[in-house]
């Protein structure tokens, strides 16, 4: 993706890149990350713990232990990788679709917790009045838990496309830098210091920065807001 | 009416599960009309019953025969999921959706029933259940008793074929109560299905139910109709302090001097204090055993307004201070309590001819 009309200026690219990236994870992540979420919260398997672990590992798990794995796993002779260029023909790695992939991996975590919690304090009797009214199993799950777990679903999408947009040491080493590919913000501002380019490594930063505070803001507003209704 | 179907007019129920020490196993037919109330003290298995009727509860065995329809049948792999089983449930929290408004919650059944014709119009139940003011509120705003008022009209409006009703009132204050149960009176006049109304209270059985079983731990120890179960002396559950007896009567006339409304029933008139109703209406009283006191003779001069003749039929034998009497006025039973002593003073015994002297209270119905 090379810079377009409306947004050019220096770096307006790995933005849009950025942006495309995060709002493409986050919804992986809502449609994976809900089904697991809800296994969890309803769930007495044994396996209910070591799967939280794993889920919950890229939180604690340094970025570039992450990324090296996947870029092993990812790569032209990694498993996935390799029936990747099987199928496809082209390399998961320093690529767009591979960074998809990686950043849901590292992002799981922001997804998958907001609505496990949400899930786990949902009123089972609010779900049985749901089915002995007439509303099958997944009737109740739209109809009931979905709108009763709005928050967890509102901080869930929140906290994934922002933890997207800022990841850095996953997309440096499964991406690279490949401007229009996977040369994300993050990267972008790393590259402009390393050059000196102080400027627009400034405005790049700035405009993260701005983001971020102005989602948590929202993020807290609503919360408290939703918590006193 | 065609003289022979195939629909048999019971609901056969038979359910036997296991979990932990408690094991419920019940086997039991309730008529296809009125109301039938489960009492039991807490932990007898009325809820669990319930639940396993509704199918919520997992690894039951039993089956559920509706009017000839077979709805579960475990033996031979009948069942149906839960929302396929055409029952409305009301819990003893009303559990309204609170994402939703008053009225989003009653459509929220009524737009999933399957039945082919519905049970009650929308329009009837808001009329019936008196919610036109509330329809725009969120049930976050309502009181308990107009909480549980929508439960109970949005069970209705799913069109079931059977009504499970758990305590409904139970978490109610008495004030809430009085203003639900003239709702739960209508509901037994208006409705054409069998409803299950699980209670441990005695009195509102006593104004609601036509048929009575009494459970104890999982067991069900008697069932009837209301009347005949409530003479019973051999349930200790039925012959504590609520011992008592039920009367339906006629009214025949109201003495406006006196503000006392007579009514006629199969061994007399009883006077009740008050105008319980119009000259014809039915009504049912309740009759507390220990409202009723006996005599040998008339007495010439006493405060008690009604004075009828009584056979003893039972006695309920005793060796506390107080015991249990089965009394038959015309075809209607009452139980009275008396003490020990007195019954031995007059020599009371079965088939004895005497005078019971009675207080009667007027439930309205």
């Amino acid at each position: 993706m090379s810079e377009i009309g409306f947004f050019s200026f220096p770096g307006a690219g790995p933005l849009w890149l950025s942006v495309r990236l995060a709002t493409i994870t986050t919804m992986v992540l809502i449609l994976i990350g809900t089904p697991l979420a809800w296994w969890l919260s309803r769930t007495s398997s044994r396996w209910k713990s070591p799967l939280e672990a794993i889920v919950a590992l890229p939180i604690v798990l340094p970025p570039t232990v992450m990324g090296f794995y996947l870029l092993i796993v990812l790569g032209p002779y990694g498993t996935i990788g390799r029936w990747w260029v099987d199928v496809t023909g082209e390399t998961l790695t320093f690529s767009f679709t591979g960074l998809v992939i990686a950043s849901c991996l590292y992002s799981l975590p922001f997804a998958v917790q907001p609505l496990q919690n949400a899930f786990e304090s949902l009123d089972k009797r609010d779900l049985e009045a749901a089915w002995t009214l007439g509303a099958s199993r997944i009737d109740a799950f739209f109809s009931v838990a979905v709108p009763q777990s709005a928050r967890g679903f509102l901080n869930a999408i929140v906290l994934a496309f922002a933890h997207t947009l800022g990841e850095f040491g996953v997309v440096l080493m499964v991406g690279g830098n490949i401007p229009g590919e996977t040369r994300t913000i993050s990267i972008a501002i790393y590259d402009q210091v390393e050059s000196l380019n102080y400027g627009v490594a400034h405005r790049l930063s700035a405009i993260l920065l701005v983001f971020a505070f102005v989602v948590l803001l929202f993020m807290f507003v609503i919360n408290r807001r939703w918590q006193r209704s | 009416m065609s003289a022979v179907t195939n629909n048999s007019p019971t609901v056969d129920i038979r359910y036997a599960l296991r979990r932990g020490v408690f094991s419920l196993n019940v086997d039991l037919d309730i008529p296809m009309r009125g109301i039938t109330g489960i009492f039991g003290e807490s932990g007898s298995g009325k809820t669990t019953l319930l639940r396993c009727i509704a199918g919520l509860e997992t690894r039951v065995t039993g089956k559920l025969v509706i009017g000839g329809d077979v709805w579960q049948d475990h033996a031979r792999n009948v069942s149906r999921p839960v929302h396929q089983q055409e029952i409305g449930y009301v819990f003893q929290e009303p559990r309204l959706f609170r994402h939703l408004s008053v009225r989003r919650n009653l459509e929220y059944g009524q737009q999933r029933a399957t039945a082919k014709h519905a049970l009650i119009a929308f329009d009837q139940t808001v009329e019936l259940f008196d919610l036109g003011p509330l329809l725009d509120r969120s049930p976050t705003d309502l009181s308990g008793g107009e909480a549980q008022r929508v439960a109970i009209a949005r069970a209705l409006l799913r069109s079931p074929r059977l009504l499970l009703m758990d305590e409904p009132l139970a978490a109610l204050d008495s004030a809430r109560k009085n203003e639900i149960l003239p709702f739960l009176d209508r509901l037994h006049n208006e409705l054409q299905i069998p409803i299950i109304y699980v209670s441990h209270h005695i009195e509102e059985i006593c104004r609601l139910c036509d048929h009575l079983l009494v459970m104890e731990r999982g067991r069900v120890i008697a069932e009837g109709d209301l009347q005949s179960v409530l003479v019973r002396l051999d349930l200790p559950l039925l012959s504590g302090e609520e011992a008592g007896s039920v009367i339906c009567g006629t009214i025949s006339r109201y003495d406006d001097d006196y503000d006392l409304t007579h009514l006629a029933f199969s061994g007399g008139e009883l006077l009740v204090p008050g105008r319980i109703g119009e000259t014809g209406d039915k009504r049912r009283l309740r009759i507390r055993a220990s409202d009723i006191s006996l005599c040998r003779h008339r007495p010439e001069s006493t405060t008690m307004l009604n004075i009828l003749p009584a056979i003893i039929e039972d006695i309920q034998p005793s060796s506390g201070p107080m015991l249990l009497l089965r009394l038959k006025l015309g075809s209607d039973r009452m139980i009275a309590r008396i003490t020990r002593r007195s019954c031995d003073k007059l020599a009371l015994q079965r088939g004895d001819e005497l005078l019971a002297q009675i207080k009667a209270v007027a439930i309205r119905n």
